[in-house]
Parts: structure tokens; C-alpha cells; sequence
């Protein structure tokens, strides 16, 4: 199902505009992430997609030519996974699932085999005549997930489903996610602030901020050509570099960098991950702290800029902290973006 | 000693206090079983007063359960989806909402009565009619059933719960009885069962508003006191308390039940 979302805007009662007006296209099948910090209006999005919140007059919202504008939620056969999961505590996991199924008056045994189906899918056979207060926090999740999913929605909407996991179970929930998603082959917004799970799951995202889609395309492409320093810090960490700027050359306390063009009036920002040590490098810092992360080492260098700047480095030993090493960064790896208002 | 002096000094003051309690109550019920009272338990026990009391006031038993029940039904109608409203539009309009229908819990209930009097006694279908005794217990048993309700249903995520629903279909009516009754469950049976004991048990009010052909239990308990042998009322409180005890009971396993819930 493709969603054509057209001039969305919400003005909460009191004056919090917590969205901006908004268009956005969803293709059939795909799956899109709605990124931002805290408080940036992408729940407010996903609810009022869903019905749940009213946007403010003059917007339009389609699901496959079908305006739904001015549909309730229980008539827009949409799908939704809530932070919370929101299960009903009166009824077994089979019920849950079953209860989509049951609004929609098809047979008992349809509903039966549908749900039977479903749980065969998000692997949830040994718990399915549990009741749902006796699961721990990935098994709710997969039945919230097979409950939305149960009635086959028109559009699979989620806000932060993972959020109230713990690290480990969401890293392997997130996997286990984008492959269910595929498997269903359905179009599905998925709200969350951590880039990694947008990255790992979706085939375009939208980065927020402040109640407006400040770049929308795929992970690479904002990883690669980030629109503003916003996306770049958000998406893959950019650090802004502290200098004085003349013509294609950054001036900094450790040295001078060249930039990939003219960067007069602008912001430059660096990836912890495109910084290198290299003896012929134009610029020098000083190691103040080493921390080992497996595959690669973090250092915290001084020196460079007036604050602290952050290196990845994969060698198998490191700097000691208090060495004076040389650095460079690749004029091509460093972003070029227009200044901001201060936020 | 002084050790000795802490230890059992509460404990005395305890048992005597129980004692103070239930001494009466014991005696109350031996009273009601003995042949005759001032020549005490010598004189033989037995059941005829029992059987005088059921023949003299069966129907003020009969009217206190229909009383009971139609009460619980009435607050049931209007308290449980009256707790609902509440419970979702949490603000400051809703909070003197709630304030105003617990105000009979402020009033006595001679004051509520006189105020039903001086307001309907002259409708004389209704002054004379059970109902008009209706109308006072539901008034006054509502604030509980409001309340039982609305701090179970406040414990929830009743509104994630309903939008849960709604996004597979359901409708306001249908999230209703699948969603918010089931889930409120704990907080209506604790606030039923003290609809039934408060309305089985509330004198002050129906005193006020009873008529002499309609008498509930606790009225005709004070009638038998007044008008009859101490033997014959001694069995009315026996009687009295075989129908309350149980209905106590139960309200005290259904409200910690209900408060576990909301932990
Ligand atoms: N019911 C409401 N009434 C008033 N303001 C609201 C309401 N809901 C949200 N807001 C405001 O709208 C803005 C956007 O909120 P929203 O919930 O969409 O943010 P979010 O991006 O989902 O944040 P989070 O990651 O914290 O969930 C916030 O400033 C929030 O305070
Ligand atoms: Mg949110």
C-alpha cells in the first residue's frame, strides 16, 4: 500500500506546535523510520497516521487513494505496535492476537487458523495459551507484533517497540524485526531514536528534529550526504570541528586541514571513524584517554581544537594517553554543511 | 520488670478491648437463643425466637435484599461508566466531578434524608414506594462504587489499553466491555460487595424515609427493640449478623484483592 501524507501539521491545545507541516511518501512495502531526538514530533506523526491524534486543518492523509483523513482509528485497518505493547492483561496471547481477527466477525476456525499462522511466524507456539502478564519483554513484544499484524493491516505503524528492552535482547530483537517485516512484505513506519535500529531496519529514514523532517532517504545516502549538521551529528556521529575557515583550508590549534571545497560561512564536521594517525599527517593532538572496544580502540584527543575530538582507531596496540601523535583526515571525508540557528 | 510491664501491659489493654467488643455481641447472641432471658442460660435454649422473627419481619429481610440488589444494580448502571469518564479525562473539571459525587459521603444521612423529604415527599406515588428508599441508598453508596472503580481503572494504562484496541478495530462500545470492564473487574467487585453491606446495613437514611409497611432490616431491628420481648430482638441481631458477616468478610478479601491489583 502506498501513503501519501500531504500538509500534516499538529498545534496541541496550549500552543505546542509539535509538528510542522509535513508531506511525506511511503511506496508499497517499504519501510520507513521516523528518527529524531526526544520531543521532535515523530510519535505525534506515527499518531496522527493511525487516527489517534487530530492534525490541524488542511491536511490529508491516503492510503492507496483512499483518504482517510476523517476516519476513526478502528475503521482504518492499520496495525500498531505501542512502546508499552499495550496487551490486553485479561486475555491469553491466543486472545490477543485473536482479537483483531474477532472485530472483524470472520469464522471461529478462520480466526483459528489465522492466528494459529501468525504465532508459527513470530515463533511464539510454546506460550500461546499463556496469559500475557506471565511473558518476559521479548515475548510481549513478539505478541504485540503478531497481534497487529494478525488482521493484515493496510499499513504496520510502531513507536519504539524495542525501547523498554534491555541492550542485548533489543540488538538481537532489531535483527529479528527487520527479517519479520520483510517476511510480512508490509509497509511499516517504525518510530525510534536510536540510529542504529533505524539503520538496521529501515529502507529509508526520516531524520526529525524540532517538529520538521530535516532530510528523508537511505541510511546510506544521509550517512554518505547529509543535508545539515544536525543530520550528519545525529546520523553517524558527526563532530563539529572548532576553527577558523579561509577559502578550502580549516585553521586549527593542531594544524591546518584541507577541505574538499571552499568552506567561507559554513560548518565542517569529521566521523570519529575517518580520523587516522599518521606520521605524515598536517595536524597533531594528544592522547588523553585510550578505551578498548573490541574491534578498534576510542581515543580522546586534545590539542586539535579548544574542545576534546574523538578518533577510532583498528591497530592492534594503541597510543599510550600523554603521546603526541600526528593525524590526518581525508579532505573528502570531511562534511562541508551551511551553518544553523543556534537551537 | 520493666521489660515485664512493656511486654504485657498492650497485650492486656488488647484483649480487654476485644473483650469490650465482642462481649456484647455474644451475649446479644445468647440472648437471642435462650427461653428466657432473666432467668439466664439455665432456663434451656432455643429457636423459637428465631422463628418469631422470621414469621414477624421476613419481609423487611426480603426488602433489605431487593433494596441490596437494585442498589447494586443502579450503581453498577450509573457508577461504573461514571468512574470511566473519570478515569479518562483526568483534569480539573473531573476532580470537582468526582468531589461533588462523594458529597453524601459528607452529609449525614438525616441531612440527605430531610433534603429527599422536603424535595419529593409530597410525589405520592413515590414518597410511599420502595424506590423512594432507593433513591437514598443509591445516593449514598454511589461515592463508593465511583471510587473502588476509579482507583483500579487509574492504575492501568486504560488509555494505551483502548487505543491498543481501537487500532484493531474495536469500537467505543466494544473496548468498553472488552477492555475497561474486564480490567476494572477487581475495583467493581470490592465496590459492589460495600454497595450491598452499606445498603443492607444503612439506617439513618431509611429510618428518615421508611414508611410502616416498608421496614428494612436495620429498621425493624430498632422496631423489635422498641416493641418487642429482648429475646425476640437478641434473635433479630443474630439474624442481622448472619447476613452482614459474610458480606464483611467478602468486602475485606475483594478490596485487598483489588489493592494488590493496583500495586
Ligand atoms: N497531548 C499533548 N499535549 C500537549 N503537548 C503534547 C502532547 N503530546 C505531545 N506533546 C508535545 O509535542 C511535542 C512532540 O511530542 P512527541 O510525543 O511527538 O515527541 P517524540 O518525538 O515522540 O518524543 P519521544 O522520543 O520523547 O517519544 C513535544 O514537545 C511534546 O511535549
Ligand atoms: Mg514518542
Amino acid at each position: 500500500m502506498t501513503l501519501t501524507l500531504t500538509n500534516i501539521a499538529k498545534t496541541f491545545p496550549g500552543g505546542t506546535k509539535a509538528l510542522l507541516p509535513t508531506d511525506l511518501e511511503i511506496a508499497k512495502g517499504e519501510i520507513l523510520s521516523l528518527l529524531g531526538p526526544s520531543g521532535c514530533g515523530k510519535s505525534t506523526l506515527l499518531r496522527i497516521i493511525a487516527g489517534l491524534e487530530t492534525p490541524d486543518p488542511g491536511a490529508s492523509i491516503v492510503f492507496d487513494g483512499d483518504d482517510v483523513t476523517h476516519q476513526s482509528v478502528e475503521s482504518r485497518k492499520i496495525g500498531m505496535v505501542f512502546q508499552s505493547y499495550a496487551l490486553f492483561p485479561n486475555m491469553s496471547v491466543r486472545s490477543n492476537i485473536g482479537y483483531g481477527l474477532k472485530m472483524q466477525k470472520l469464522p471461529k476456525a478462520e480466526i483459528a487458523a489465522r492466528v494459529d499462522e501468525v504465532i508459527g511466524l513470530c515463533q511464539l507456539a510454546p506460550y500461546a495459551d499463556r496469559a500475557v502478564t506471565a511473558l518476559s519483554g521479548g515475548q510481549k513484544q513478539r505478541v504485540a507484533l503478531a497481534r497487529a499484524m494478525a488482521p493484515r493491516p493496510r499499513v504496520l505503524l510502531l513507536d519504539e517497540p524495542l525501547s523498554a528492552l534491555d541492550a542485548a535482547l533489543r540488538n538481537h530483537l532489531r535483527d529479528e524485526l527487520a527479517l519479520l517485516l520483510r517476511q510480512f512484505g508490509i509497509t511499516a513506519i517504525f518510530v525510534t531514536h536510536d540510529q542504529d535500529e533505524a539503520m538496521a531496519i529501515a529502507d529509508r529514514v526520516a531524520v526529525m528534529s524540532q517538529g520538521q523532517v530535516a532530510q528523508i532517504g537511505t541510511p546510506e545516502a544521509l550517512y554518505r550526504n547529509p543535508a545539515t549538521g544536525f543530520v550528519a551529528r545525529f546520523v553517524g556521529d558527526a563532530m563539529p570541528l572548532e576553527g577558523r575557515i579561509e577559502r578550502a583550508h580549516m585553521h586549527l590549534p593542531g594544524g591546518v586541514l584541507t577541505l574538499p571545497q571552499a568552506g567561507d560561512g559554513q560548518q565542517v564536521l569529521v566521523r570519529a571513524e575517518d580520523i587516522s594517525i599518521d606520521p605524515q599527517g598536517p595536524i597533531t593532538g594528544r592522547v588523553e584517554t585510550v578505551t578498548f572496544l573490541g574491534t578498534h580502540y576510542r581515543i580522546a584527543l586534545s590539542g586539535v581544537m579548544a574542545g576534546p575530538l574523538f578518533m577510532l582507531h583498528a591497530g592492534l596496540s594503541a597510543p599510550k594517553p600523554g603521546d603526541e601523535v600526528r593525524l590526518s583526515i581525508p579532505p573528502e571525508a570531511l562534511l562541508v554543511l551551511p551553518m544553523e540557528m543556534a537551537a | 520488670m520493666m521489660r515485664l510491664i512493656t511486654r504485657h501491659v498492650p497485650l492486656a489493654v488488647t484483649l480487654l478491648a476485644c473483650a469490650f467488643l465482642l462481649i456484647p455481641i455474644i451475649q446479644s447472641i445468647l440472648a437471642g437463643l435462650t427461653v428466657n432471658y432473666f432467668r439466664g442460660l439455665s432456663s434451656g435454649l432455643t429457636l423459637k425466637w428465631i422463628v418469631q422473627v422470621w414469621e414477624l419481619y421476613s419481609d423487611s429481610i426480603f426488602l433489605s435484599i431487593w433494596l441490596a440488589l437494585t442498589c447494586l444494580a443502579a450503581t453498577l448502571v450509573i457508577g461504573v461508566p461514571a468512574a470511566y469518564v473519570l478515569a479518562r479525562n483526568p483534569g480539573r473539571i473531573t476532580r470537582v466531578l468526582e468531589e461533588f459525587i462523594s458529597l453524601p459521603l459528607a452529609i449525614p444521612g438525616l441531612a440527605l434524608a430531610l433534603a429527599l423529604l422536603q424535595l419529593y415527599g409530597t410525589v405520592q406515588g413515590f414518597r410511599t414506594s420502595w424506590t423512594f428508599i432507593l433513591v437514598g441508598h443509591v445516593l449514598y453508596t454511589l461515592p463508593f462504587m465511583v471510587r473502588s472503580v476509579l482507583s483500579v481503572l487509574a492504575a492501568i494504562d486504560l488509555r494505551t489499553l483502548e487505543e491498543g484496541a481501537a487500532s484493531l478495530g474495536a469500537g467505543p462500545a466494544r473496548r468498553f466491555v472488552d477492555v475497561v470492564v474486564p480490567n476494572a473487574m477487581p475495583g467493581i467487585l470490592a465496590g459492589a460487595l460495600t454497595v450491598v453491606t452499606l445498603s443492607i446495613g444503612e439506617f439513618n437514611l431509611t429510618w428518615m424515609l421508611h414508611t410502616p409497611y416498608l421496614k428494612t432490616l436495620p429498621v425493624g431491628l430498632a422496631d423489635s427493640y422498641a416493641s418487642m420481648r429482648l429475646e425476640v430482638a437478641s434473635a433479630y441481631t443474630l439474624v442481622f449478623f448472619v447476613m452482614i458477616v459474610p458480606l464483611l468478610m467478602a468486602m475485606q478479601w475483594a478490596s485487598a484483592r483489588a489493592q494488590r491489583i493496583m500495586q
